[in-house]
C-alpha cells in the first residue's frame, strides 16, 4: 500500500470498518511510515476534540427570546386556538 | 520529536455520548403527554447542542436563533409523530438540521446543493505533516478552544461542514447523516474523509509542535 491509499482509507480505519486483511496491511505500512502516523493520529485527533467540545452557554438575550416564544407557543397549543 | 508516544494503531476508544441521559425516554413519554415542564427539561439539556449545530450551518446569529425556536417549536407540535425507534435528540437534530438548511439556502441560493458532486481529488492529500504537540484540550481554555473550532469549521464549504456536523459532533450513524440529508452513504463517506483531512489540514496551525497558545 501506498500513503495515498493510505489516506483514502483513514476513516474506514478509524471507525474500525475494514476487513482484517486490509487492515493488517495498513497497519504494516503504518509501522514504517512516519508520515501517515502522524496523519492518522493527528486525523483522530481532530476527530476526538470536536466530537468532545462543550458547547458554549446561550447568549442570555438568546435564552430569554426562546423562552418566550417557546411560552407563548406552548400555551397557545395547549389551550387550542382561540375561535 | 518523538514518534514513540504516537499511537495510531491503538483503536479509537468510544467516546461516551455527552448528549443522551437514561431519563430522555421518561421526560419524552411525559412531554407527549402533554407534560410542559417535561419538555422544558428536554429543551434545557439540548438547546445549547442546538444553537451550536444551527450556527455552524448557517454562520449567523439571527438564523440560528430562528432555527433554534423553530426546531423546538416543531418537534413539540409533532411529539405525537415521533416513534421513540431512534433517540430522541437524534429526531430532533434532524428537525434543526431541515430548518438551517432552509435559511441556508435562502442566504445563498446558488451556494447550497448538498446532493451535487463534489470534487474529492488531490487537493484532500496532506500537505503539512506534522505532530501535534500535548493534548490540546489541556493547552488551550475551554472557551478558547471552543472559539478555534467554530471558526475552524467555519471555513468549510456547507456540504463539508455540515456532514462532519452531523456525523462527528452531533454523533450521528453514516446512515442517519445520509438519511437527514437525503444523501447516499457513499456520498456521506466521501464528503466526510475530505471534511476530517481538511480541519486535520487547518487545526495543525493551532496544534503542532512548538506552537505557542
Ligand atoms: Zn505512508
Amino acid at each position: 500500500m501506498n500513503c495515498k491509499s493510505i489516506v483514502k482509507e483513514i476513516s474506514n480505519y478509524l471507525e474500525e470498518a475494514l476487513d482484517p486483511s486490509l487492515k493488517t496491511s495498513i497497519e504494516k505500512h503504518l509501522e514504517n511510515c512516519e508520515d501517515c502516523r502522524v496523519v492518522v493520529d493527528t486525523t483522530r485527533q481532530t476527530i476526538q476534540i470536536f466530537c468532545n467540545s462543550e458547547p458554549a452557554p446561550l447568549p442570555e438575550d438568546t435564552r430569554v427570546r426562546l423562552r418566550d416564544a417557546l411560552f407563548k407557543h406552548l400555551n397557545k397549543l395547549r389551550t387550542g386556538p382561540r375561535v | 520529536m518523538s514518534a514513540s508516544k504516537l499511537n495510531p494503531l491503538q483503536p479509537r476508544t468510544p467516546l461516551p455520548s455527552q448528549v443522551v441521559k437514561d431519563d430522555e425516554g421518561a421526560l419524552v413519554a411525559a412531554a407527549k403527554a402533554g407534560d410542559i415542564n417535561a419538555f422544558e427539561t428536554l429543551v434545557g439539556r439540548y438547546e445549547r447542542k442546538i444553537f451550536r449545530l444551527a450556527q455552524n450551518i448557517t454562520q449567523n446569529k439571527e438564523d440560528a436563533e430562528d432555527v433554534m425556536q423553530e426546531a423546538f417549536l416543531k418537534s413539540y407540535q409533532h411529539l405525537g409523530e415521533f416513534q421513540g425507534n431512534s433517540r430522541f435528540y437524534t429526531w430532533l437534530v434532524r428537525i434543526a438540521v431541515n430548518q438551517a438548511l432552509m435559511k441556508l439556502r435562502k442566504r445563498r441560493p446558488n451556494q447550497v446543493s448538498l446532493d451535487e458532486e463534489v470534487d474529492t481529488g488531490e487537493d484532500t492529500m496532506p500537505r503539512e505533516v506534522e505532530d501535534w504537540g500535548p493534548s490540546p484540550e489541556e493547552r488551550y481554555k475551554q472557551a478558547e478552544l471552543g472559539g478555534i473550532l467554530s471558526s475552524t469549521i467555519a471555513e468549510l464549504e456547507p456540504p463539508f461542514r455540515i456532514v462532519f456536523q452531523l456525523r462527528d459532533i452531533e454523533e450521528l450513524s453514516t446512515e442517519e447523516t445520509a438519511e437527514a440529508l437525503g444523501l447516499s452513504v457513499p456520498a456521506v463517506k466521501s464528503r466526510l474523509l475530505r471534511a476530517r483531512l481538511k480541519l486535520r489540514q487547518k487545526l495543525n496551525r493551532y496544534f503542532r509542535q512548538g506552537e505557542n497558545s
